[in-house]
């Protein structure tokens, strides 16, 4: 978990923070508030997580309660991976 | 709960002011930037046609150019609509087919590819076209793409990112080109070029960022919809134009905009702007579209994040520095 947990942290950090590291990204801290995910942005971290841990992301999964926190993505993940 | 009541009335105007208000703007803005008339792309749909008949109220018919610029996608109706809304106004009207530019700089190619990321056995003679899934379920918004065989069968599936970039920026080369061949009639005339977009269109991002968001002047940015059709009816427009269903006519498939944008009718989309807009509760909102509070608040949140993907649309470019002389 914690191995998913920082892959899915450093593409975060890579792709949505531009690398900056001056953004606050607790476990918790959500990204849709941060200003963080579009609906580009979403359709982004979904083809990622399908193609970084071979999972099948469903249409009715693509919520902010899987994917809106980093604590919820490695849930999910782990989840889904099981 | 609001005072304010919430029904079709809150879209009551006083269109004849209104329609002098906009000729004023309108008058106004050529006159501040030393042109001479308007250019107005007619889609066939209620926007551009009233944009049409206002920049006749406000400049008169021999100082508006009309032009019809059909493509490959584009449905006969659209373009006979144009024709009909042109001729009602008596405009001078020019049509242009773009297929062949669009085709040469690769828009189809480039559409046609993605698709083929998606439905390998995807021809030209297939009709396609994505719509929105989500959003107003409390999930994210995604889009789907759905392509149709000669035979008829459709073909459904979730579309990646590669895919969804892909296709919507070859889409994109058709308001854009429309928009290059606009501009340059408005060079060869020294006219000024009309924008299109209604109130929810402007505020929600509705439009391809340097095609049909670049204008001159919009004249009915600030109404609604509702408001929009209201007034086209009070202006004696054309039946089949008052009563024209709104669609995107950007892919092949048959589209309307609720499918591809707002995942609501367009009345609906007005009345749950206007409530966001006047503060109304989401209870309120809920009851009026007979849906429930928890519905009402995902369409409100909706709207919000619309806006805040819509702010890079509306953006400037930027610059680093001020250069406080212009």
């Amino acid at each position: 978990m914690a191995k998913a947990r920082t892959i899915i942290e450093n593409y975060i950090r890579d792709n949505f923070l531009m690398g900056q590291n001056d953004i606050e990204l607790g476990n918790d801290t959500s990204f849709l508030e941060l200003g963080l995910l579009d609906s580009t942005g979403v359709i982004e971290l979904v083809t990622f997580l399908e193609e970084e841990f071979k999972i099948q992301v469903e249409d009715d999964e693509i919520t902010p309660e899987n994917l809106d926190t980093l604590n919820r993505i490695t849930h999910y993940v782990e989840q889904k991976s099981a | 709960m609001s005072s304010l009541s919430l029904d079709r009335q809150v879209f009551k105007l006083d269109y004849d002011r209104e329609i002098e208000k906009i000729s004023t703007a309108l008058r106004a803005y050529n006159r501040k930037h030393r042109r001479r008339g308007a250019i107005i792309a007619l889609s066939g749909g209620i926007d551009s046609s009233v944009c049409a008949a206002l920049c006749v109220e406000a400049f008169g018919a021999d100082k508006v150019q009309a032009l019809l610029l059909p493509e490959q996608d584009s449905s006969r109706t659209s373009s006979s609509l144009g024709e009909l809304i042109a001729e009602h106004l008596k405009l001078d009207y020019i049509v242009t087919d773009l297929s062949p530019t669009l085709d040469a700089i690769g828009c189809y190619r480039w559409r046609d590819e993605a698709i083929r990321t998606v439905f390998p056995a995807y021809q030209k003679n297939w009709r396609n076209k994505i719509v929105i899934s989500g959003g107003a379920k409390g999930g994210f918004h995604y889009f789907r793409l759905i392509v149709q065989t000669p035979e008829g069968e459709l073909l459904e599936k979730r579309l990646p990112y590669k895919a969804y970039l892909q296709i919507v920026a070859a889409t994109n080369f058709k308001q854009r080109i429309r928009k290059t061949i606009e501009y340059f009639h408005a060079d060869r005339l020294n006219f000024s070029v009309i924008g299109t977009p209604n109130r929810v269109e402007y505020d929600q991002g509705f439009f391809v960022k340097n095609g049909d968001g670049s204008a001159d002047i919009k004249p009915i940015a600030h109404l609604y919809k509702s408001q929009v059709y209201a007034l086209a009816r009070h202006m004696g427009l054309p039946e089949a134009i008052c009563t024209a269903i709104p669609t995107t006519d950007t892919y092949s498939l048959p589209q309307g905009q609720d499918e591809f944008y707002y995942a609501l009718p367009y009345e609906k989309m007005d009345l749950a702007l206007w409530a966001k807009n006047n503060g109304i509760p989401a209870a309120k909102l809920g009851k009026t579209l007979d849906i429930s509070i928890q519905q009402a608040e995902l369409i409100y949140a909706d709207i919000e994040a619309k806006r805040n993907t819509t702010t890079y649309l509306h953006a400037p470019p930027a610059l680093v520095e001020t250069v406080v002389e212009v």
